[in-house]
């Protein structure tokens, strides 16, 4: 095998790599590459004309360049240049640095276009193959659009070689995906079919790949391929583990290609011709005999890849359908399967089975693993595995295993993973639903779900209900309890245990405890009572009429309470009667539950991959990326692979009308709307025109009362740097909040517990006084619930030159997310100003170290090990990893820092505790820094799940 | 069929990635780094196959490196997890003992896609041609 360091002696490329991996820095990296890339571009530009050799080294390095993440403006035209090298390493680099940097220069595509045509005109195989493989890589609809004719007639040439036949199909087959409507189909497409023949694998094998796509669209005019295909099978399976040389893999004859063909038979049903059908059933059986055949190796890749085999053979005995005995057997195959050691095996299991499970030939067959089944769901130890398990039940489920598999399933949801909670619920109804044979079980089943998983039966599981024997406690009980004593609490009345008192006494404990929409559920079934059952009466009367209904801030609530007490006395019985007559039954529908469970499983769960398909804009997939750092995703040891630095900062929110365009005129960097500093002319006549003066009538009726505070709709959106400047306060208490050319902001704050004083410094750098000077702390959205902030008022007027103080006090009452908003409104020079900033009060303020030993530390860490209760962040350091400033940042955070708890000592980690008024927030963190890959990864657990990735996010800003 | 395929070492840093389907650039690094997310999650107990959004990643560790494939869910899982394993087989016979970095930057890889993407060659017929492609191995 050749070392690959040797190249083809590209020396200088070779020096200039280990260069820039010895580099100790960043900057020190930077410079080398700078000075690589004048010497490029003067060897370029240079008189003398460069030898092949030498271009293509050049061009080496500007891609190696392009690859670290730097822009490359120049090489174009000296890759281009080499595509029409004769030596095969130049065309190479040439055409891997502009299927790497395409530009779309037209001038520069005419003649890369030409110089492609030229090598697919050549006849020499391997620089066909280049062409080829450019195509299919930059993939574009241009690309498409200049040579998808050509390409069939390379792909069923007699005379083509066998790679360029394989490269044709497979960039016919890129094209194709890219924008079928380019790729001509016509008398080549029945040539294609024949490829399947073809003595070389690897064509056939690019002929499958290219077949399986085109078929889907036109079956007609493929299906010759189905007893192509067989034939083709047929050989392989029957063929001797060593037949196929290098297709052979640990043993087993050509497991893709198997499997590819299996593939390919699913696009069309079970051959009508009795021999080919005869064939194919003989593979298949072959295929499942193989199975039971000891190894041929002990290699776990040979079991894999027979396995892969067996289970696509599987999936097309499921496609088919149509063949009881091989289900079955497909069946038992599966079922050993289940008890397999390999986990990888007993998913794959479960997951095939699944499907056999709604065939009537194998429903049986599947059912007598149930037991297996079972086991799976309570002993796996993944999560994935389980859930493949909980499918499985429920596809097997039916009449005379419904009442063993809810139970099952309801034993499952008690210790259930909160991802498939919901998933769970919804088929346990649904068994529940369709399968109850007898009712009190139906009843039985719906109440333990509710009280197994309140939080996850949705609405939709409720009206399905009947009856109910007693209330319980989560607020869905209350509602189905209150709706079925309404309509039924009757039919129990005569037995003192449920006499009607009891019934309404007890709906009543839970009224107060109860939403709005569960209340007004009760009421009415308070009314329904009074018809019900005349002695409670007095009682409901009496609740109806309280103040606390009649002057219920709830409308819906107050009109029930008003019209039913109203209902009540005026009516006579009869009419009680007629109005509050039992509901009729609900029509028959389709399960609201099942429809709950397809729109789950739906294809709108939001696929990043499924938006950009639909995505028009651009058609390439790896090609096509102007060069831009960052963007690339090409293997790289250092370049700024996941981008974080590259995050555009979050857009600045739209200008708004009135006071904000003058606030966004203020921080321009246009000279002429800088009012602070030499005016122009216009405005220094304005100036002189209206004098600023204080008692100017005019100017107080320009300006709303200062006093009022404004409401969050008043005041504008923070400015575009809020929350950087936040960011700056995170791990610091004291600074310069803002600073403009007329005003600056200083902070000075302490924070005790969960409260903290906070000091304000307002300095007005021009030489005018600020008029109607108020600034006002605002809370957006429920931030009023959670954090109390109590401002003084400062002087309206505040001297040039001078500074005002504002004191704040701080309450934390419970943890938030967002800061109070800082809102500073004055006028200078008879201009209104305004600004919102963003108070620097984070929740970590609140933080109280907390020391501790290393075995409480990963006690605690145990103990918060729920997936919602950690978050974690990987991310690209933006400042130098100092770890004597990282220790001094996390102290400022607030955490206490603890030694001697990571194994590793260039990690940190800390304790701390949030101390809000209603609770306390128990808070650890570990940093793992990674100094080679400028990385750092950032985990924090709480005991509470927004706080954590709160946390998270706002420390991740720091480092 | 392939969505994607990706070599992440454990820090999280892409060391190479391939997109068989459109996905705009700054997705791709918000999927990369979920993606390695929940491999790292996993532990050697835990099946080699993650349902992510509508489709399934695939994935073996090899030493610290990930290589994970997305792909929809009519793809056989078992077939694409030996296909990591052939082609991890393939660049350790080319480099001869492969390493993480061996990975980073050749051209030779990139080569090895232009002719095995979307598996359709032969592992062994994917060699032979970057071999051929090889000038020091003529």
């Amino acid at each position: 095998m050749p070392a690959v360091s040797k190249g083809d002696g590209m020396r200088g490329l070779a020096v200039f790599i280990s260069d820039i991996r010895n580099c100790k820095s960043k900057e020190a990296e930077i410079k080398r590459i700078n000075k690589e890339l004048a010497n490029i571009r003067s060897k370029f530009k240079g008189d003398k004309a460069l030898d092949g050799y030498s271009k293509k080294k050049y061009v080496c390095k500007l891609l190696f360049i392009f690859l670290l993440g730097h822009d490359i403006d120049f090489g174009h035209m000296e890759a281009v240049n080499l595509l029409s090298s004769n030596k095969y390493t130049e065309k190479q680099i040439g055409y891997l640095f502009i299927s790497v940097l395409v530009n779309s220069n037209s001038e520069l595509i005419r003649l890369i276009n030409n110089a492609i045509k030229n090598d697919l005109a050549s006849r020499n195989p391997t620089f066909m193959c280049l062409a080829l493989h450019c195509i299919a890589n930059v993939g574009s609809r241009e690309m498409g659009e200049a040579f998808a004719a050509d390409i069939p007639r390379i792909l069923v040439a007699g005379d083509s070689m066998d790679s360029v036949k394989q490269s044709a199909a497979l960039c016919l087959l890129r094209l194709y995906k890219a924008s079928p409507d380019l790729v001509p189909m016509g008398e080549w497409t029945a040539r294609v079919v024949h490829l399947l023949n073809d003595q070389h694998m690897g064509v056939v094998t690019a002929a499958v790949s290219l077949i399986t796509c085109l078929c889907k669209k036109n079956p007609d005019d493929f299906k010759t391929c189905v007893s192509l295909a067989v034939s083709r099978l047929s050989r392989i399976v029957s063929s001797a583990s060593t037949d196929l040389q290098d297709y052979t893999y640990y043993f087993v004859p050509a497991p893709w290609l198997s499997v590819k063909l299996l593939r390919l038979l699913q696009c069309y049903p079970p051959p009508e011709d009795a021999a080919v059908k005869g064939r194919l059933v003989e593979c298949l059986e072959t295929v499942l005999n193989k199975a039971q055949e000891p190894p041929k190796s002990k290699k776990v890749q040979h079991s894999n890849a027979k396995n892969a085999i067996l289970f696509e053979t599987i999936s097309l005995i499921i496609h088919y359908d149509s063949e009881p005995n091989l289900l079955v057997r497909a069946c038992n195959q599966l079922g050993q399967f289940l008890q397999h050691r390999e986990t990888n095996l007993r998913y794959l299991a479960l997951e095939s089975m699944c499907t056999l499970a709604s065939s009537e030939f194998s429903h049986e067959a599947v059912k007598t693993h149930i037991d297996t089944v079972i086991n799976a769901l309570k002993t796996e130890r993944d999560v994935s595995v389980r859930q493949r398990a909980a499918d499985l039940l429920y596809a097997m489920c039916d009449r005379s295993n419904a009442k063993q598999i809810v139970s099952e399933m309801l034993r499952y949801l008690e210790t259930a993973d909160y991802a498939i909670r919901e998933e769970i619920v919804l088929k346990v109804a649904i068994l529940a639903e369709k399968y109850a044979v007898d009712y009190s079980w139906y009843v039985d089943t719906i109440l333990n779900l509710i009280r197994i998983a309140g939080d996850y039966v949705s609405e939709e599981v409720v009206p399905v209900l009947q009856a109910l024997q007693a209330p319980a406690c989560h607020e869905n009980m209350v509602k189905v309890g209150g709706y079925i004593l309404g309509e039924f609490g009757n039919l129990i009345a005569g037995d003192p245990r449920s006499s009607p008192p009891v019934q309404f006494s007890l709906l009543h404990s839970k009224f107060h405890l109860c939403s709005v929409a569960t209340r007004a559920l009760l009421l009415s079934t308070y009314i329904k009572f009074i018809n019900l059952f005349p002695e409670t009466k007095a009682t409901i009367q009496g609740v109806l009429r309280a103040g606390s209904q009649l002057r219920n801030a709830d409308v819906e609530l107050q009109q029930r309470a008003v019209e039913y007490l109203t209902l009540s006395s005026v009516a006579s019985t009869d009419v009680l009667a007629t109005v509050l007559e039992e509901m009729p039954p609900f029509p028959e529908r389709e399960s609201s539950i099942l429809a709950k469970l397809k729109r789950k499983k739906g294809p709108g769960a939001g696929s990043a991959l499924d938006d950009s398909r639909r995505d028009p804009s651009s058609h390439d997939i790896n090609g096509g990326v102007e060069p831009t750092p960052s963007t690339v995703s090409t293997p790289s040891p250092s370049a700024d692979l996941l981008g974080l630095r590259a995050a555009p900062p979050p857009a600045a929110p739209p200008a708004p009308s009135g006071a904000g365009n003058l606030l966004v005129d203020v921080f321009s960097d246009s000279p002429a709307t800088q009012p602070g500093l030499g005016p122009s002319p216009e405005e220094a006549f304005l100036s002189e025109l209206e004098p600023p003066a204080p008692e100017s009538p005019m100017a107080l009726l320009a300006d709303p009362a200062p006093a009022a505070d404004p409401g969050p709709e008043d005041i504008g959106p923070p400015i575009p740097e809020a929350d950087e400047l936040l960011n700056k306060f995170v791990c610091r208490n004291n600074g310069v909040l803002f600073e403009n050319q007329l005003l600056q902001i200083g902070v000075k704050s302490e924070f005790r517990q969960n409260l903290g004083r906070m000091y304000l410094f307002y300095g007005n750098k021009t030489s005018v006084q600020f008029q109607n000077f108020s600034p006002t702390v605002v809370h957006p959205g429920d931030l009023q619930t959670q954090l109390a902030v109590q401002t003084k008022r400062v002087a309206s007027q505040v001297d040039g030159g001078a500074q005002v103080q504002q004191v704040l006090n701080i309450e934390c009452l419970r943890d938030f997310l967002t800061p109070p908003l800082l809102s500073v409104r004055f006028r200078y020079g008879g201009a209104p100003q305004s600004l919102t900033l963003k108070l620097p009060v984070t929740i970590n303020k609140f933080f109280q170290p907390t020391e501790m030993a290393a075995q409480d530390f990963f006690q605690r860490w145990k103990q918060l090990s729920l997936p919602q209760q950690e978050a974690q962040k990987i991310f690209k350091a933006n400042h130098p990893m100092d770890a004597e400033v990282t220790k001094a940042k996390l102290l400022g955070f607030g955490s206490a820092l603890l030694d001697n708890v990571d194994p590793n000592p260039e990690n940190f980690v800390g304790a701390g505790i949030i101390q809000t008024k209603a609770l306390q927030v128990g808070c650890l963190l570990r940093l793992e820094p990674n100094a080679q890959a400028q990385m750092y990864r950032l985990t924090l657990r709480t005991s509470k799940e927004p706080v954590s990735r709160h946390l998270c996010e706002l420390l991740a800003q720091q480092f | 069929m392939i969505k994607f395929f990706l070599m992440v070492n454990k820090q999280g840093q892409t060391r190479l990635s391939k997109y068989y389907e459109h996905v705009e650039i700054n997705k791709r690094t918000l999927l990369e780094t979920e993606v390695i997310k929940s491999c790292l999650s996993r532990s050697s107990e835990q099946c080699s196959f993650i349902e992510y959004k509508d489709f399934k990643l695939i994935y073996r560790q090899y030493a610290a490196l990930f290589i994970v494939v997305g792909v929809n869910d009519t793809e056989n899982e078992m077939a694409i997890y030996e296909f990591i394993h052939n082609f991890v087989e393939v660049l350790d016979d080319y480099f001869s003992r492969v390493s993480e970095l061996d990975v980073s930057f050749f051209s030779a890889v990139s080569q090895v896609f232009h002719t095995s993407w979307q598996r359709q060659a032969s592992p062994d017929q994917v060699l032979v041609l970057a071999l051929e492609d090889d000038p020091t191995s003529v």
